[in-house]
C-alpha cells in the first residue's frame, strides 16, 4: 500500500507528540540500521527498530499497530551503539504511551499464567505492568 | 566504613539469597551496610518519557531517605541501581523536576546523594587487591562466566560504571576470588527482562542463547548481579524444560561466590530458590560441613 | 640566490610537490618520518578505479626523488623547529634520528635483515605481518637503507643497560659484560653498523614550506564492539592491502592471520568509526567505499571460490569511473552489498560471527566470517598537531588542517609562505592528492618567480581578500 506523505504528516501532530515525549529529534537518524543489527529481539519483530523510527519520521501513525514496540525489552543496546546517540528506547516508550493512551493497555493481569505470577520476581511484574499498561 | 543500603522489593522476597549473601559478605569485609529505615519499591523501571515526574517520585523518595544516612546509598539489585542512578543523573540535569517532585513528597530531597552498586563499593573502597587478600578458599577450579546483563552497564553516559562492550568489573571481582574467569560473547546481551511477564517465550529463547554461548566457552557457572537475569537464566533450565542435567549450568549471584570464597559458613551463602542446584558444584571446590536452608 | 622549498612528508603528496618544484630548477629539502618514502601508497596492492599496481606507478616517482639532483632527501627525520626570519625566509632545524646504520657505508645488500634473529610486529604490515628489528619497509624502499628499531634491539638495550649500570659491568665469571646479539654487525660486509650513532641536526634556510603529513587510521581499540583490536582475523583496510600485495607478508595470498587458512567468506565493514559522532569521528572518510569495493574485487580475483560481503550505509562513489567500478564489484565479482551497519562481531570457534542488518530486505543478518576487514576512519597523522603548532597552522576539531578558505584556497594556510596538500587537510583519494600537491607546488613556484621583498605582501595568493 502506498503511503501518502505531505507536510501534514512529516510536520504533523504525531511527529511532534513522539518528539516531545521522547525528547529526541527523529530526523537525526540516518537509518544506518545499527540499532536493528544489535537488537536481541529483532528476530521476532514485525518492523525492525530502524523502520519504526523511519515511519515516525514520515509521520505514519500505522507504526503504532506494530508489535515491535511491545517486543522491545528496553535493553538499551540500540542507544549504546547508535552513531548519532539517538535514544531509541525513549522513542519506543513514547510510542507505547501514545498507543496506550489511544487504545488501552497491552497486558492485563488476568492474561498472565498463574505459574508465572507465583514464580517470577516481583520486579518483573512491577516493571512489566508499568511498561505495558497505563 | 558505613553506607546506606537499599535492598529493594525482590531481594526481600524472591531473591533473599542475594540479600543474605550480600549482607554477610559486606559484614565480613568490614562494610557497615545500614538498611534504610523506611523504603519502598523503586518502581523497577526508569521512566523513559521526558516528562514523567510521577514515576520518579518513588526513586526520589529513596534518595531522600538516604540523605538521612549520610547521602551515599548502595544496592545489589542491578535494576534498582539503574533506576536510582539514572534518577540522580536526571534530577541533576533538570533541577526543575526535583523542585516539582519535592512539592509532593513528605521529605524534600536536596539532590546530593550518591548511588553506588555494591560492585563499585568493592572496587573502590575495598579494592580487588584487598578482597583477594581476604580469600580463604580461592576458587581455582571453578570456571565461571560473568553475565552482566543490560541495566548494570547501559547507558554508559548516565551510569558510568563500565564499558558495556568491554566490561571488566565482574571479571575483576571473580578474578580476585581466584576463579577462572571466562569471557563469552553474550555476556551483555539481554535476557529478555520484563517480557517474562508479557511474552515469556522470548526470554526463554534469549536465555537459551546466552546459556549455550557460556557453555560453549567452557563455563561451569554463570554469575550475575540482577535478580531478573537470574530468574530468566535459571528458569529456562528448570526440570520441566527437559534440559539434560549434563547441560545445565548453575546461575549464581556474585555475592554467593564471594561468601564461599571468604570462608563464610554455608548458611550465609544464600543458596535458596535455585532451579539448577549449585551445591554439587560447590562440593567440588570447597569443604562443606553441612548445608542448611531456611 | 636560488630559492629553496621544504616539503614535510614524503607520501605521494610530498613526492609530487617535490618533483614539481625540483623539475622547475629549484632546490627541495624533503623530510620524511619513516625510514623510506612513499607513505601509505607504498602499502597498497592496487589503486582504484584502474587497478594499477600501486608499486608500479609509485616507484618511478620515488626513484626519481631519490636520484634527483635538486632534491635533498632526509628520511627517518623530523622537523624539530621552524622560525620565520625578518626576510620571510624560514630557519629550519631537522632532526635525523639515529638509525645505528651508517648510510654512507651501507650498500643496501640486505644481509643484516636476513641475519637478524628477531622479528617484531610491523606497523607497516598492520597486524598481518612482522619485520626484523633491523629493517627496511619494503624491497623497493627509497632510500634502500635499513634502520634499527632500538627499543626492540637486544644489542642496543643490553649495551645501554651495561653503560648505565643496570647490568653489572662484570659477568659471573669476572669477564667484562658484553651486549647480546650483534648479528647484523657480524655479517655486514661494509661495517656499516654504528652502535654509537646519535641523533644529528641539520640547519637549513628555506623560502617556502609545503606540509604534506598525511593520515593514519582510527585505532581498532576504540571499536570494542568490533573486537577492540584483539581478534586476529579482524583487520583494517591497510592490513588487507598487505595481504593482497605481492610484496606483502603472505606474498599476495589472502590468508587468515590466525591460522594461515584461506578465508572463503570475507566480510567488509564500512564506516568503522566514520560518520559516528558518538563514538568515532563525525565525518565521512571518503575513500572507504571505493577501496572496499576494490578490495572485494581483488579478493575475488585472488580467490575465485571466495564470497565477499560489504556492510554499508550509503555508497559514496562520486569520482570519474567510480560508480561503474561499484557496479563491476556487484555484477562481475558477485560482491553482496548489505545495507546496514554491523552492531557487533565476536569470535566463535574459528569463525568471526558478524551481527548486522540489511535494511533493504528488513532482515537482521548474521554471517559466520572467516575474515573481517574494517574500513576504519581516516584520521590525521599522529603528530600532525605538533607540526601545526610549530608552523602556526590551524586545524579543525577533527585535527585536519584548515585552509585560508576551504572552497577557494585549499592549499593556502594562514601563514604566508607555508602551503599544504593531501590528507593532512582531510581524507581524499590519490588523484585528488596528486592534483592538490601540484597545486601547492604551483603556489611555491609562483612565489619563487618574485623577489623576496614581495613575499611580504599578505594578499599574494588569496583570491578572496582578507
Amino acid at each position: 500500500m502506498r503511503i501518502k506523505i505531505s507536510k501534514a504528516t512529516v510536520q504533523g501532530e504525531f511527529v511532534r507528540e513522539i518528539e516531545t515525549i521522547s525528547g529526541e529529534s527523529l530526523l537525526a537518524c540516518n537509518q544506518c540500521g545499527k540499532c536493528s543489527a544489535g537488537c536481541p529481539l529483532a528476530f521476532c519483530m514485525d518492523l525492525l527498530p530502524n523502520q519504526v523510527i523511519r515511519l515516525a519520521q514520515l509521520g505514519i501513525e500505522d507504526v503504532l499497530d506494530s508489535q515491535t514496540i511491545w517486543t522491545c525489552a528496553a535493553c538499551l543496546t540500540c542507544v549504546s551503539r547508535c552513531p548519532k546517540g539517538i535514544d531509541l528506547p525513549r522513542v519506543m516508550e513514547a510510542m507505547r504511551l501514545v498507543s496506550m493512551a489511544r487504545r488501552g493497555n497491552q497486558i492485563e493481569a488476568a492474561q498472565i499464567p498463574g505459574e508465572m505470577i507465583s514464580e517470577v520476581p516481583q520486579l518483573a511484574l512491577i516493571g512489566g505492568f508499568r511498561k505495558y499498561s497505563s | 566504613m558505613g553506607i546506606a543500603y537499599f535492598p529493594g522489593c525482590t531481594l526481600s522476597t524472591k531473591a533473599t539469597g542475594y540479600d543474605r549473601s550480600g549482607r554477610a559478605v559486606a559484614a565480613a569485609l568490614g562494610i557497615e551496610m545500614n538498611e534504610l529505615e523506611e523504603w519502598q519499591c523503586c518502581g523497577a523501571t526508569f521512566p523513559l518519557a521526558t516528562d514523567n515526574a510521577m514515576a520518579l517520585v518513588a526513586p526520589t523518595r529513596i534518595l531522600a531517605q538516604s540523605q538521612r544516612s549520610g547521602g551515599h546509598v548502595t544496592t545489589l539489585c542491578s535494576i534498582c541501581f539503574h533506576v536510582l542512578r539514572r534518577t540522580q543523573y536526571f534530577l541533576d540535569q533538570k533541577p526543575e523536576f526535583l523542585e516539582r517532585i519535592n512539592w509532593f513528597t513528605e521529605e524534600p530531597y536536596d539532590g546530593n546523594s550518591r548511588v553506588s552498586h555494591f560492585l563499585e563499593v568493592l572496587r573502590d573502597d575495598i579494592t580487588w587487591q584487598g578482597l583477594a587478600e581476604k580469600i580463604v578458599h580461592p576458587l581455582h577450579n571453578l570456571k565461571v562466566a560473568p553475565y552482566y546483563g543490560c541495566l548494570l552497564l547501559r547507558p554508559q553516559s548516565e551510569i558510568g560504571l563500565d564499558d558495556p562492550d568491554a566490561p571488566v568489573i565482574l571479571h575483576d571481582c571473580l578474578d580476585a576470588l581466584g576463579c577462572q574467569v571466562i569471557s563469552f560473547p553474550y555476556q551483555s546481551e539481554c535476557c529478555g527482562s520484563y517480557l517474562a511477564v508479557s511474552k515469556p517465550d522470548l526470554p526463554h529463547k534469549l536465555a537459551g542463547e546466552i546459556l549455550s554461548s557460556a557453555r560453549r566457552n567452557g563455563a561451569e557457572a554463570i554469575i550475575t548481579a540482577c535478580p531478573l537475569c537470574h530468574f530468566n537464566l535459571d528458569y529456562y533450565q528448570r526440570p520441566s524444560q527437559s534440559v539434560s542435567p549434563s547441560e545445565t549450568i548453575p546461575v549464581l549471584y556474585f555475592t554467593q561466590l564471594m561468601a564461599v570464597a571468604l570462608g563464610l559458613p554455608d548458611d550465609q551463602w544464600g543458596i535458596e530458590n535455585h532451579y539448577v542446584d549449585p551445591l554439587p558444584l560447590f562440593r567440588q571446590v570447597v569443604p562443606m560441613q553441612s548445608y542448611q536452608t531456611d | 640566490m636560488n630559492k629553496r622549498a621544504l616539503v614535510i612528508g614524503a607520501g605521494i603528496a610530498g613526492i609530487q610537490a617535490s618533483l614539481d618544484i625540483a623539475n622547475s630548477g629549484y632546490e627541495v629539502i624533503l623530510v620524511e618520518k619513516e625510514p623510506s618514502i612513499g607513505g601509505h601508497m607504498a602499502q597498497l596492492s592496487e589503486t582504484f578505479p584502474t587497478l594499477d599496481c600501486s608499486q608500479c606507478i609509485l616507484t618511478p616517482r620515488t626513484v626519481e626523488v631519490g636520484k634527483h639532483e635538486n632534491i635533498r632527501l632526509y628520511t627517518y627525520s623530523e622537523v624539530d623547529s621552524l622560525e620565520r626570519k625578518d626576510d620571510n625566509s624560514f630557519d629550519v632545524r631537522i632532526r635525523r634520528r639515529a638509525s645505528y646504520v651508517n648510510w654512507d657505508l651501507c650498500t643496501g645488500c640486505g644481509v643484516c635483515q636476513e641475519k637478524c634473529p628477531f622479528k617484531v610486529d610491523s606497523l607497516f604490515e598492520r597486524g598481518v605481518g612482522q619485520r626484523k628489528v633491523i629493517y627496511t619497509l619494503s624491497p623497493q624502499a627509497v632510500p634502500n637503507k635499513p634502520v634499527i628499531d632500538a627499543e626492540n634491539c637486544r644489542y642496543l638495550q643490553s649495551k645501554w643497560d651495561i653503560e648505565s649500570g643496570l647490568t653489572p659491568a662484570l659477568d659471573k665469571k669476572g669477564n667484562p659484560a658484553k651486549p647480546k646479539c650483534g648479528a647484523c654487525e657480524k655479517f655486514c660486509p661494509t661495517g656499516a653498523i654504528d652502535w654509537d650513532q646519535k641523533d644529528t641536526f641539520i640547519e637549513e634556510n628555506v623560502d617556502a614550506v609545503i606540509v604534506a603529513t598525511g593520515y593514519d587510521l582510527f585505532p581498532q581499540t576504540r571499536l570494542p564492539e568490533y573486537g577492540g583490536g584483539k581478534l586476529l582475523d579482524v583487520i583494517d583496510g591497510l592490513g588487507f592491502e598487505r595481504l593482497l600485495a605481492a610484496s606483502g607478508p603472505t606474498a599476495g595470498k589472502v590468508l587468515r592471520p590466525s591460522d594461515n587458512k584461506v578465508p572463503l567468506e570475507v566480510v567488509f565493514v564500512q564506516c568503522s568509526g566514520s560518520r559516528d559522532p558518538e563514538r568515532g569521528v563525525p565525518y565521512c572518510s571518503k575513500i572507504c567505499c571505493m577501496y572496499t569495493a576494490k578490495q572485494a574485487i581483488l579478493y575475488k580475483h585472488h580467490l575465485h571460490d571466495g564470497q565477499a560481503y560489504v556492510f554499508y550505509i550509503d555508497v559514496r562513489a562520486g569520482g570519474k569511473g567510480y560508480e561503474e567500478f561499484l557496479n563491476r564489484a556487484q555484477e562481475e565479482d558477485g560482491v553482496i552489498y548489505l545495507r546496514g551497519k554491523v552492531s557487533k562481531l565476536f569470535q566463535d570457534g574459528d569463525k568471526i560471527m558478524v551481527k548486522g542488518v540489511d535494511t533493504i530486505s528488513n532482515r537482521t543478518v548474521e554471517i559466520a566470517a572467516d575474515l573481517v576487514v574494517l574500513a576504519t576512519a581516516v584520521i590525521p597523522r599522529i603528530g600532525n598537531q605538533q607540526v601545526a603548532d610549530m608552523l602556526g597552522l590551524t586545524y579543525d576539531q577533527n585535527g585536519f588542517y584548515t585552509s585560508r578558505n576551504e572552497e577557494f584556497d585549499p592549499v593556502l594556510t594562514p601563514s604566508q609562505g607555508i602551503f599544504m596538500a593531501g590528507c593532512a587537510l582531510g581524507p581524499k583519494d590519490i588523484p585528488e592528492t596528486v592534483a592538490q600537491a601540484s597545486g601547492a607546488a604551483a603556489k611555491v613556484l609562483s612565489m619563487f618567480q618574485k623577489d623576496r621583498a614581495s613575499f611580504q605582501q599578505e594578499e599574494m595568493f588569496s583570491t578572496i581578500p582578507g
